[in-house]
């Protein structure tokens, strides 16, 4: 059924499909609205589940995984401080190797204040445990929240994972999403029955556990190597969803490559804005294609190294930085090139921060940057500020000056 | 009482020799018997009984400060699978992990009204960290951080004594909470048989000498403890419905807080003549506690 949903409401119809068991978070904006839209749907008895309305994000996390580990489905929802409070539990999730699902709503971190999406947060947590996929748009979020589950709890995997979408621009938006039947996901996703060692008087275990030097290390290879595997399960749950529900999702999801020159790589809604431009420096001969990255733990490093082989540069659009490194995104498409005989220039192009739009003109502009190096050969400084205003950055100095 | 002669907590555990902590843990485990799930926060005793050797009942190390949200979500979980019925949840959690980094989270999950039993094993500061001061170190105690020199005489704790965690507890309005002393096991283990009972949270602070910490003999542990109840330095109470107060022990003759303080390494230089002052503020600080419960249990 087709029905107009904001991308916070296709996350809570998601969760209700799910058929979750315990649903614990706290409000942040811009994810507060799943929060509230799963409370009500408990109220109403639309879902049959345990709602904890925990005191902080540190808690939802933790009694997330409590009940997790007392074998329930679980899901929760954050952003930015909150995403942060939850750092320490988030290793405790995954080390676990429990199958949360949370929802991300992206937003930048203080200081200053900021409520607007970049993808600071999320990419923060990057090193956690956590498998993350990032989504264009509302009908996006519902599915991947379906395919987090699925992929979660495959036996294979048994690792938590993050959906993670722009605040504002996703969260609030409203588009029209295909709401799949309840019996279409159970035929995609089995009802739950915890398939790990759960917390069961029948069969007493100890949880966490001291590991010593003589065999920490198997227990963080062997978290690695189950991310690793959670690439080829990623692409059997997309097949067999796209068999259910006809909606097809790949580890990344090209536009125009096939002949591209020049391809932008990015993460998140600015793509759809990134299609659009395409259209446009197409139309004017400029032979661009553009990669969007969906699922970004575990890295898809082979199939962008196919995507990138031919390309003769690459930028990668950051909406996040690694102060005093780079974008980390770029980062991370810098190692999958490697591996390439020819390997393409790549630029770093930091936009979008702090929820600053990634309009058009922002990604013609990149695009013209990136052929302008590519022609000119390399020599520039590959982390670029493609939409800081340099006006402001003087204003800065000049008050700075008058303060020292 | 009837008490079943298996051990839950025994068989080559890693505590120090005479460890209060581990000593309460087997007496509640008498009680709560294996249908219990039990969760430590980082500590002691998640060394001292979590690793090394099969468990008798499901257990979890949550984290420092997180065993009151860990404890909710098995809560919820048990409840939504239909399976809450019959699983005694227990919180065991040294006074770090419940008066201060984990205080925001036990007081979160009392106050939503989840059902388990949280037993903190007080002993009085950070030992597993090597001793160092925590909001349930006593005045005048030396730590590794409120160390006695020229210009310190060990915790400084301005506001007199430290925090009244059961007084809190009970005050969150939940069915149950009481104080408690291995030193009287009957008492500690009919209280947590009735906490075990009641329908909602309830809260138990229990006293455990710690050999190391507080600097005397582990064949000492027991006695120490009672010391502690004898000169109403760690009085025995309960109070049930968040206001009905009892006192459990009502020592005759009461005993000079000196002699209890003279036991440990810890309040040493509190004995030393120039501190006599600070001695009699600490007993006039005692007395007027104790006058006080009483005063509870009366009105
Ligand atoms: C977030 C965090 N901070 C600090 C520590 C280090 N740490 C481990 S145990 C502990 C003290 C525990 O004190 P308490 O709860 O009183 O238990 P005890 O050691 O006395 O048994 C500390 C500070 C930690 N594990 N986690
Ligand atoms: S340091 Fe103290 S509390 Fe810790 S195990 Fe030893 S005696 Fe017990």
């Amino acid at each position: 059924m087709r029905q107009y949903l904001s991308g916070t409401k296709a996350a809570a119809e998601a969760a209700k499909l799910a058929e979750v068991n315990v649903v614990a978070a706290y409000p942040i904006t811009p994810q507060t609205s799943i929060v509230e839209y799963l409370a009500s749907f408990v109220a109403n008895g639309e879902l049959q589940a345990q709602m904890i309305p925990v005191e902080s994000e540190h808690s939802a996390m933790s009694a997330t995984y409590g009940a997790s580990l007392a074998g329930a489905r679980t899901f929760t929802a954050s952003s930015s401080q909150g995403l942060c409070l939850m750092h320490e539990v988030l290793f405790m999730a995954s080390g676990l190797r429990l199958p949360i699902v949370m929802a991300v709503a992206n937003r930048s971190l203080a200081s200053p204040v900021s409520i607007f999406a970049d993808h600071q947060d999320s990419l923060a947590q990057r090193d956690t445990g956590w498998l993350q996929f990032y989504v264009e748009n509302c009908q996006e979020v519902l599915d991947t929240i379906l395919l987090a589950f699925r992929v979660a709890e495959d036996q294979r995997v048994l690792l938590p994972v993050m959906v993670c979408f722009d605040g504002f621009y996703v969260s609030h938006i409203s588009e029209p999403v295909d709401v799949p039947t309840s019996e279409q996901v159970k035929s995609f996703l089995p009802a739950f029955r915890a398939n790990y060692p759960t917390l069961d008087l029948t069969s007493p275990k100890m949880f966490n556990v001291m590991a010593f030097p003589d065999s920490f290390e198997e227990f963080q290879r062997d978290k690695h190597e189950s991310m690793r595997k959670a690439t080829k399960v990623i692409k059997e749950a997309m097949d067999h969803f796209a068999q259910i529900f006809g909606r097809n999702y790949g580890m990344i999801e090209t536009y125009r490559t096939e002949d591209a020159e020049l391809v932008l790589v990015g993460l998140g809604s600015m793509m759809g804005t990134v299609k659009a431009s395409i259209d446009i420096l197409r139309s004017e001969g400029l032979k661009v294609g553009m990669a969007k990255i969906k699922a970004f733990r575990p890295f898809p490093f082979a199939e962008l190294a196919e995507v990138l082989q031919n390309a003769k540069a690459v930028g990668v659009l950051d909406r996040d930085i690694s102060f005093g490194s780079t974008g980390i995104v770029y980062q991370e498409v810098l190692a999958s090139l490697k591996h390439l005989e020819h390997e393409p220039l790549v630029l770093d192009l930091i936009a979008g921060l702090g929820g600053r739009d990634i309009t058009v003109d922002t990604v013609v502009k990149s695009a013209r940057l990136l052929q302008e190096a590519s022609e000119a050969g390399y020599g520039k400084d590959r982390v670029i500020w493609v939409d800081a205003n340099q006006d402001l950055l003087d204003i800065w100095k000049v008050g700075a000056a008058h303060v020292g | 009482m009837d008490l079943p002669e298996e051990e839950f907590v025994a068989h080559g555990r890693g505590g120090c020799p005479g460890c209060a902590a581990v000593i309460g843990a087997r007496m509640a485990t008498k009680i709560s018997g294996k249908k219990t799930i039990m969760i430590n926060s980082t500590g002691c005793m998640c060394v001292n009984y979590g690793y090394n050797g099969a468990p008798l009942f499901p257990y979890v190390h949550s984290l420092f400060e997180n065993a009151g949200s860990v404890i909710s979500g098995i809560d919820a979980a048990l409840k939504a699978l239909g399976r809450r019925e019959d699983v005694n949840l227990i919180v065991y959690a040294g006074d770090g992990g419940t008066v201060d980094i984990g205080f925001q989270a036990l007081s979160g999950a009392v106050d939503r009204g989840h059902r388990f039993l949280y037993i903190c094993y007080d002993n009085e500061g950070y030992m597993n960290t090597g001793v160092q001061r925590s909001g349930a170190t006593p005045y005048g105690a030396s730590t590794t951080t409120t160390p006695v020199g020229a210009k310190a005489k060990g915790e400084p704790r301005p506001l007199g004594r430290k925090k009244d965690m059961v007084r809190v507890m009970a005050a969150h309005g939940i069915p149950y909470t009481a104080t408690a002393s291995i030193a009287y096991p009957l008492d500690y283990m009919r209280k947590v048989q009735t906490a075990l009972q009641v329908d909602g949270p309830s809260y138990i602070h229990l006293l455990s000498p710690c050999s190391p910490g507080w600097g005397i003999e582990p064949k000492d542990t027991v006695t120490v403890a009672r010391l502690a109840v004898q000169t109403n330095f760690a009085p025995l109470y309960e109070i049930t419905g968040g206001a009905a107060f009892k006192v459990n022990i009502k020592p005759q003759k009461p005993k000079p807080v000196r002699e209890y303080l003279a036991t440990q390494k810890r309040f040493r230089h509190l004995l030393a003549k120039e501190n006599e002052s600070e001695l009699e503020l600490i007993q006039q600080a005692v007395d007027a506690r104790f006058k006080y419960l009483l005063s509870c249990e009366n009105s």
